[in-house]
């Protein structure tokens, strides 16, 4: 029987932001179950145990300790067992070079994190939306851009 | 006082499946979890009962049909979008519920249900990735791609896609040509 939820996993050292984001998708209610890590390292160690449930989407943020996200970014990037993996920046930065670099290094979303919650929901709520579809109606994921 | 109970969501569905597949009087096969295997056909008036039975507990039988008219819609749309040199000639809702022998209101509530966006959102991420590939592998110009998939001006073929992606259709030619040249 095929899952019925989207996994999803965001890795991000402020701990505020990653309450804001399980809540959201709580709220959401769009069938998707949230795991997070504090840091690249614990990120990667999860991903790279032959056995670990690979999310749909990976939200990285930039700034963390131990490993940044674009270092994760290009290690995943590197690896073919992550290619159905969407990965989506979840940054404060907003700035141009951060935005193209990250995509050029095969992010598929760059979200500049919302000011109020409701509308990290609706960012949410898109993100999963646009990834269901090129996951169910074989569009080509390397065209797959997306800046919120 | 407060008591607290313990569960276990998984028996108790059991359970109750057990319950009330035994009152509907048909033969049949608990396999796995969620799923249901009657021995022999079941009536659409049995199908009913039984949906009928399961409904007070918020179990739902996933409809089958449903899953594959959604497939249907988002097929009819694919080939709009892809073939429309010959140009349509009715709107395209109209053309819709005409080719699949459903109202159009029915085939919008269904798709929206099931795949969490709608009708119109996903006929734009469709021509939007249409014009993605002309770009990058016809080398299609903007103006020629707004001609091909009936916009009215390029202005709103670019705005649509900037609208839909966050990013420029210039700045995503942009992107795919780095990492290819990173790629190298």
């Amino acid at each position: 029987m095929a899952s019925n939820y989207t996994h999803i996993i965001l890795a991000d050292d402020d701990e505020d932001d990653r309450m804001f984001f399980t809540d959201a998708f709580d709220e959401l209610k769009i069938g998707t179950k949230v795991a997070t890590f504090p840091d690249g390292i614990a990120l990667m160690d999860y991903l790279n145990q032959s056995d670990a449930e690979l999310p749909s989407i990976l939200f990285l943020d930039l700034n963390m300790p131990r490993k940044n996200g674009k270092e994760c970014l290009k290690e995943i990037r590197q690896n073919s067992r992550f290619n159905s993996v969407a990965v989506a920046i979840y940054s404060t930065s907003a700035s141009e070079e951060d935005i193209e670099d990250t995509f050029v290094q095969g992010a598929n979303v760059y979200i500049k994190k919302p000011s109020s919650f409701k509308k990290l929901k609706n960012v949410l709520s898109s993100v999963v939306a646009t990834n269901w579809q090129y996951e169910t109606s074989g569009l080509n994921r390397d065209n797959f851009l997306l800046r919120l | 006082m407060k008591v607290f109970l313990k569960f276990d969501y998984n028996a108790v569905c059991m359970r109750v499946l057990e319950e009330k597949l035994d009152a509907l009087g048909l033969d049949y096969q608990l396999s796995g979890f969620g799923e249901v295997d009657f021995l022999e056909n079941l009536s659409s008036d049995k199908r009913a009962e039984f949906a009928g039975f399961l409904e007070p507990y918020n179990i739902e039988i996933v409809e089958e049909h449903k899953s594959i008219l959604v497939q249907k819609i988002k097929d009819t749309i694919i080939d709009m979008v892809y073939n429309q040199d010959a140009e349509l000639t009715v709107k395209s809702s109209v053309y819709l519920s005409e080719a699949l022998g459903h109202s159009y209101g029915y085939l919008a509530n269904l798709f929206s249900e099931v795949t969490f966006t709608s009708i119109e959102h996903f006929t734009i991420l469709q021509k939007i990735e249409y014009t993605k590939h002309l770009i990058l592998n016809e080398g299609m110009s903007l103006t020629e791609i707004a001609f091909k998939l009936n916009y009215s001006s390029v202005a709103h073929l670019s705005g649509q896609f900037k609208k839909t992606t966050g990013i420029t259709p210039s700045a995503f030619q942009r992107i795919i040509a780095k990492r290819r040249e990173n790629l190298n």
